[in-house]
């Protein structure tokens, strides 16, 4: 097997953090890797990226060729339109929709969404709400991670442990944190693309997603989710309209 | 102390409990393999002085060997006194690992030269990091040729693994031939992690000087003596050349291939299966000609992949190219003449069709360029700054290489020079000589030690019109908060000892509530007519989170 992957940020999000955690997996799961980083200037508020390439054979360049990333896992959506060029044509997108306003030419979100909702392979999360959720912003990261970690052919006890392994200096409380924002980002990953796979499109989906309580997520109730607010608008705008939260379980029924 | 503000990175991979599996292997940065192949070839010093990408070799080595307390390991003030500091190791009989980045290696240049006319004792190995595309730094020059300037050995990893194991023979090359060796690393290597295997550490040498002084004092008799004796140790360099598994032919077709360091990885990854190539694959200098006469003859072209300056091809091809032989490469435009090399550039230059992708690079993307952080104490002092000099018409800044730099980008627009470590308050002093005012110098309180002591004395001695604002914040900070040689206390004396007079030395407390005053101050010292320096104090809040990650 042979996984390329692209991780995406910005300098402080915590890119290689995520690359630690599969570096570890990677190794875990008898595979070898290589994985370039970067260092010294761009860290600084900076766009800043890491190619990670694990597999069973040998690896030869560190840096990974247009058209083979696997993945693009992202959190924050604009870096994402840096590296379209590198994904291959069946590759998938999963990033966070948080934006990271440090610059003042940041585009509308509307239409950067849009631009990503265009991308078929794709998992979107709210990891700012999320992580949040889980009880620290800067678990973002993990929520991303958790949202990709059915695609990054890696078993999930070794994500686990290598993010507990990752945060156990800084006590049970964080680590803690960061595996609950690793789980809900996994499970809102695969809710989302459980509605989309039911036939929404991915906007709909995004907003329904964070229209759940987010300890409540199953995923495993995408299907009906989406059969009750099936080709309806108003349904949609009646879900997204309610003041508080939906439990996961609570489907709506609509008179007809 | 050493390494006051040093800690184990928080994403530290190495050790037991992260990530080493078995005894043999560890993930590691290129960086952090020439740090593992140096402590494991029976290290007794490292020496350098930050500079991207070259700082994660000391940082390993000093976090490695601390709790044994075997290597010497200290920041030095700049890469010619790390450069000195290890031939003195060297000189005693013990093993030292000098690295810098390739900018450095400029500031380093006398005593590299000359080092190699004394020879060596201890094993003495440079690892000098530069940095093509140059991701952060001013130039993309290419240090092999200062290892052919100063008639070295040079080797060039290609991956981790090689990393690790070149370091340790660069070690054994050094002591058998008496020469210093260096050890040649990319970007792109230096910050790449891989799996490395290692082998069992052997001791350090014992404290052993050579005390052949003719050897050492390089007076015209003896150093005439000295450089014959290297010059006559050429044969031998590139026997060992000729020899090395580094250098690696394979004929197949008359399509031949010269693959550098790391461009062996890119051809590979590019070949899929492909065997028709005669590659030839370079990691050892002086090159090896008999093995490049013998691709060459039996090829039509030759094209040279090379991560920097095109010094292969150029070498290759000669003043007048080679007769019925078609060189390519960079200068030939088959790849781009600047800029760091990567696969995709490579499969062009091999002539096969670009992977297809699901969509384009999308053009005009907002950049997100690297920024000072909010609440970077230069942020206020910049702003004083701005404001002091809005009495002048369009007033220019020199300044110089740090996080401050980023006060040239919008919003600032602040400094308007950066050309070399210290350059600030000699060009500053030269302007002003010229009859430029106000002549004003910024300069980092680590790059004041680095290049800036010599520069300021230079000007009180003179009794310039010039202001230097020296920006304190405690570090260096742009590398990752390593300690500063002239900071606080130590910076004041270092500036009073230089000559500027006590009332003329001024300091500042960069905030948002001391700004009017600040200004003040600036437009005091900018209307005095002879040398003075404005320090402005404030410690950087990434060195203050590392202290408190340690003390925690």
């Amino acid at each position: 097997m042979k996984h390329d992957l692209i991780l995406a940020g910005v300098g402080g999000q915590g890119i290689l953090s995520i690359a630690y955690v599969l570096d570890n997996a990677a190794i875990n799961a008898g595979l070898t890797f290589k994985q370039a980083e970067v260092h010294g200037m761009a860290q600084r508020g900076g766009a800043v990226q890491s190619h990670l390439r694990y597999s069973d054979q040998t690896i030869h360049s560190d840096l990974i060729p247009h058209g083979r990333a696997d993945t693009v896992l992202s959190v924050e959506p604009l870096e994402v339109m840096r590296y379209w060029q590198h994904l291959r044509p069946q590759g998938w997108v999963v990033t966070s929709v948080t934006p990271y306003v440090n610059i003042p030419d940041y585009p509308d979100e509307a239409v950067l969404l849009d631009q990503l909702a265009e991308f078929p392979n794709l998992v979107l999360v709210d990891s700012g709400q999320l992580a949040k959720a889980a009880g620290s912003q800067r678990a973002q990261n993990m929520v991303v991670l958790g949202a990709a970690a059915p695609l990054l052919e890696l078993p999930e006890r070794y994500l686990v442990a290598h993010i507990r392994s990752l945060f156990a200096a800084k006590g049970e409380r964080i680590v803690e944190v960061n595996t609950r924002a690793f789980a809900l980002g996994q499970a809102a990953g695969r809710f989302f693309r459980g509605l989309v796979d039911a036939g929404m499109d991915p906007v709909p989906a995004l907003r329904v997603c964070q229209k759940m309580a987010p300890d409540t997520i199953d995923p495993d109730r995408a299907a009906e989710w989406a059969a009750a607010l099936a080709q309806d608008r108003a349904r949609l705008d009646v879900v997204l309209a309610a003041e508080a939260p939906w439990a996961c379980s609570e489907i709506p029924t609509f008179a007809r | 102390m050493p390494g006051t503000f040093h800690n184990r990175r928080r994403n530290d991979y190495n050790g037991a409990e992260r990530g080493s599996d078995g005894m043999d292997r560890e993930i590691l940065l290129g960086d952090e393999a020439v740090g593992l192949g140096a402590i494991h070839a029976g290290l007794s010093g490292v020496y350098g002085y930050p500079g991207t990408p070259s700082t994660e070799i000391f940082e390993f080595v000093e976090r490695r060997t601390a709790p044994s307390g075997l290597v010497h390991a200290f920041w030095s003030t700049n890469e010619k006194v790390a450069y000195e500091e290890a031939l003195g190791m060297s000189w005693a009989g013990r093993r030292a690992l000098v690295c810098m980045k390739h900018v450095g290696l400029n500031v380093a240049a006398d005593a590299f030269i000359n080092s190699a006319i004394t020879g060596t004792n201890g094993g003495l190995v440079l690892a000098v990091a530069d940095d093509p595309g140059m991701h952060s730094s001013q130039n993309e020059q290419d240090s092999r040729y200062y290892a052919q300037f100063a008639l070295i050995p040079c080797l060039e990893p290609h991956d981790q693994q090689s990393c690790y194991d070149m370091v340790r023979e660069a070690f054994d090359l050094s002591e058998e031939l008496q020469l210093p060796v260096m050890v040649r690393l990319v970007t792109r290597i230096a910050h790449s992690r891989a799996p490395v295997r290692t082998a069992p550490a052997r001791q350090p040498n014992e404290l052993s000087p050579n005390r052949d002084s003719r050897r050492w004092t390089l007076i015209p008799s003896n150093a005439r003596v000295q450089y014959r004796d290297l010059t006559d140790k050429e044969p031998e360099l590139l026997r060992r050349s000729e020899k090395s598994a580094h250098n690696h032919l394979d004929l197949a077709s008359t399509s031949g291939v010269i693959a550098c360091g790391i461009a062996l990885n890119y051809l590979r990854e590019n070949l899929d299966g492909r065997d028709d190539l005669s590659i030839l694959s370079i990691g050892q200098y002086p090159l090896p000609v008999t093995k490049i006469r013998e691709l060459v003859e039996h090829c039509g072209e030759v094209l040279i992949l090379e991560d920097g300056y095109p010094m292969v091809e150029s070498t290759v091809r000669g003043l007048f190219g080679l007769a019925g032989v078609a060189v390519r490469g960079r200068m030939s435009g088959e790849l781009p003449r600047t800029g760091e090399l990567d696969p995709d550039l490579v499969r062009t230059a091999l002539g096969m069709e670009p992977v297809p992708t699901p969509r384009e690079a999308v053009a005009d993307l907002a950049a997100r360029p690297p920024a000072l952080c909010t609440g970077c104490p230069h942020v206020d002092t910049f702003k004083a700054l701005n404001e002091a000099l809005s009495d002048f018409e369009n007033p220019q800044v020199f300044s110089d290489i740090g996080c401050y730099t980023l006060a040239a980008l919008p919003p600032l627009e602040a400094i308007h020079s950066c050309v070399a470590m210290g350059a600030s308050i000699g060009m500053a002093a030269g302007a002003a000589h010229a009859g430029y005012s106000p002549a004003v110098a910024a300069i980092g309180d680590s790059t004041f030690a680095h290049g800036g002591i010599t520069s300021l004395l230079s000007a009180v001695q003179q009794s310039v019109n010039l202001t230097v604002l020296v920006v304190d914040n405690s570090t260096v900070g742009m590398t990752g908060a390593q300690r500063s040689m002239s900071t606080g206390e130590t910076l004041d004396s270092v500036i009073l000892g230089a000559g500027v007079s006590p009332e003329h030395l001024r300091v500042i407390e960069p905030l948002p509530r001391n700004h009017d005053s600040n200004v003040e101050v600036i437009r005091q010292e900018l209307a005095h007519d002879g040398p003075s320096v404005i320090i402005a104090r404030r410690a950087c809040l990434e060195a203050i989170k590392k202290l408190k990650r340690k003390a925690s």
